[in-house]
């Protein structure tokens, strides 16, 4: 099996079609499909947040059968996912697109479960020990993406779950839960 | 006080000088004083501050209109100086005004006198210098006599054989000297080109309406013709209808397609042309395996024809018509806009089997085939061959790979790829057999 990293590549990776873009309808969907699963799949397992188009990304670059997804066909996979809701355009020129592999209510389910599984249902906590920490360790919540932390934060927080409160430094920002 | 014995300048009520046949301005001095410092001076007069033209012909000079002169415009004929003295640069003509002196004689026996040309006003005094002794070498006035004599003597007796001024010659005719005569013979050149469009545009004028009676002509025909045609209870005896087929010919050869062509089996002509064509066509086509292009068709046919070629719409009215007799074959456009002739017996599906067979083999499963690959396969052109691999995308039956190596088409196996376990692959199938194929893989 080929990989790509730690990643497992599916078998038609190695199918020059899968890198060009179908014209024909029909075939053109499964394709989008397959590469939509294959982007959040490669996301999740090598925590990637954002794919910045412009930037090389290894997954659209096959160099053993010497084939890349032009900049249309990764616009398009992309475009699939935000339509799906598994993606965001970071700006209003499509070159940067923030990735969830989890939803962002997902993520704030995450969240929960953490402050719960650690004690800290009426407890405190920073921002800096949920990215990094000792207890996030092991957890998907290890090296989150801050985009996406705020985000399952405010969610969590117009839910009356939480507090967030302004530290001196960005890094020094805390939460109060209140389960 | 001199006298002035200089022949006067003839002035134009504005205050332009009459010239000399052949006489051309050629330097203009203001603030000039004419002056003759010799004693005794009986006849050159003392002539200050004016405006001095040189002529090729002449010295003219005029009083300054602007201050009232008791002098009168005055010439010198170039051919009355004797002597034109050199200018001596000195130190005293650095700050006085820049003159310059002549010799002249008057016309009557009087003794030749030095006069001095004294320039206060600006211009180009060294030019001015330059244009006299030019002027005065040329002699431009002994050219003009030989012709005034022999174009006087030409004009016997006719009055006004003038050695007269200005633009008029000698014959009458204007004369074309000068910046004016450049812009009068251009102002000719325009009249002559305006008057010939005018002629042109007359004939067009009784085409266009010619043309326009044509045109109702036509539509009269027209008209007949289709009520003649759709009364079917009247007689529709052969004459009648032989005559329509007539007039019908007509309008085609007058490059006017009839409208009942639709209605009717068409025109004879055409009839005629798509039977012709139908046999011509059975041998390129066989040759060809089965699939031609139209526009192949169409060099061939007129190749042959030699003569009497026809024209694109004639082989598409032609091929049209096909479907109304019973010829084994038809005209078929692909969805990319290619036109061609094919046998009626020709079957998509076979091609396509013949197709997916190609492409299953181990090397078109690992590299794909390309349009020529194709073509060999099924005998015929790289072009048809595309057009049918194209047909076969559309179906679902192979996939396109675009790269810098070209335009190669594979299977299709994204039918055969399972969404919900994308690492599966089964025993059977295309898929496992192309996996196979693949030494990467594995």
């Amino acid at each position: 099996m080929q990989k790509l990293g730690e990643f497992k590549l599916p078998h038609f990776f190695n199918y020059p079609p899968y890198f060009t873009l179908q014209p024909v309808r029909d075939t053109r969907e499964k394709q989008i499909q397959l590469w939509k699963e294959l982007i959040l799949d490669y996301c999740k397992t090598q925590k990637l947040f954002v794919i910045a188009l412009e930037e090389e990304f290894p997954l659209f670059t096959n160099t053993v059968i010497e084939r890349s997804l032009t900049n249309e066909a990764r616009e398009a996979f992309l475009s699939a996912l935000v339509s799906e809701g598994r993606a965001e355009w970071m700006d209003k020129g499509h070159r940067k697109c923030l990735i969830l592999w989890h939803r962002i209510q997902d993520w704030a389910d995450i969240l929960l479960q953490f402050a719960k599984d650690n004690g800290l249902e009426d407890g405190v906590v920073t921002i800096e020990e949920i990215r990094f920490g000792t207890e996030s360790q092991g957890t998907e919540l290890h090296g989150i993406d801050r985009t996406i932390l705020n985000r399952a934060l405010k969610l969590l927080e117009q839910k009356g779950k939480l507090v967030v409160f302004k530290g001196t430094s960005t890094d020094d920002e805390g939460i109060k839960f209140s389960v | 006080m001199a006298g002035n014995s200089l022949p006067p300048v003839n002035l134009t009520d504005n205050g332009r000088p009459v010239l000399l046949p052949n006489e051309i301005e050629c330097f203009f001095l203001s603030g000039v004083d004419l002056l003759c410092e010799d004693e005794p001076n009986s006849w050159f007069p003392h002539l200050k501050s004016g405006l001095l033209i040189l002529t090729t012909h002449r010295l003219l000079w005029l009083p300054d209109t602007a201050v009232a002169s008791s002098s009168s415009a005055s010439a010198v004929h170039l051919s009355s100086i004797s002597h034109i003295f050199p200018n001596k640069k000195s130190l005293k003509s650095v700050f006085a005004s820049r003159r310059i002196r002549f010799q002249v004689s008057p016309e009557t026996g009087s003794r030749s006198v030095v006069v001095t040309v004294v320039v206060r006003g600006k211009g180009d005094f060294d030019a001015f210098v330059a244009k006299f002794w030019e002027n005065w070498r040329g002699r431009a006035w002994e050219e003009s006599e030989k012709v005034a004599s022999s174009s006087s003597n030409a004009v016997a007796g006719a009055g006004s054989a003038s050695s007269g001024s200005g633009i008029y010659s000698s014959d009458g005719t204007v004369r074309m000297v000068g910046v004016s005569g450049i812009l009068r013979k251009e102002q000719e050149m325009w009249e002559s080109t305006d008057k010939s469009l005018q002629d042109a545009f007359q004939d067009l004028n009784a085409l266009m309406s010619k043309a326009k009676e044509m045109v109702m002509l036509a539509e009269k025909m027209r008209l007949k013709l289709l009520s003649g045609s759709n009364s079917q209870t009247n007689t529709t005896n052969d004459e009648e209808m032989g005559s329509k087929e007539e007039m019908q010919e007509l309008l085609l050869s007058v490059g006017i397609i009839s409208p009942v062509t639709k209605e009717s089996a068409g025109a004879l002509y055409h009839q005629q042309l798509s039977r012709q064509l139908a046999d011509f066509v059975k041998v390129p086509l066989e040759r060809s395996g089965g699939i031609i292009n139209l526009i192949d068709i169409y060099c061939l046919f007129n190749r042959a024809r030699g003569t009497e070629l026809i024209s694109p719409d004639d082989l598409l009215q032609a091929c049209s018509l096909w479907e109304k007799f019973d010829v084994p074959i038809v005209l078929r456009k692909f969805d990319s806009g290619v036109m061609v002739i094919q046998n009626k017996s020709h079957s998509d599906e076979e091609v396509f089997t013949k197709i997916k067979a190609l492409v299953m083999k181990p090397d078109a499963l690992r590299a794909g085939i390309s349009p020529s690959d194709a073509a060999r396969t099924l005998g015929v052109a790289p072009a048809m061959a595309k057009e049918h691999l194209l047909s076969a995308e559309s179906k679902g039956i192979l996939c396109r790979d675009v790269s810098p190596d070209g335009f190669r088409f594979y299977i299709n196996l994204f039918p055969e790829i399972d969404r919900d376990d994308v690492y599966l692959v089964k025993d059977q199938g295309i898929y496992p057999s192309w996996v196979r194929a693949i030494p990467a893989l594995g």
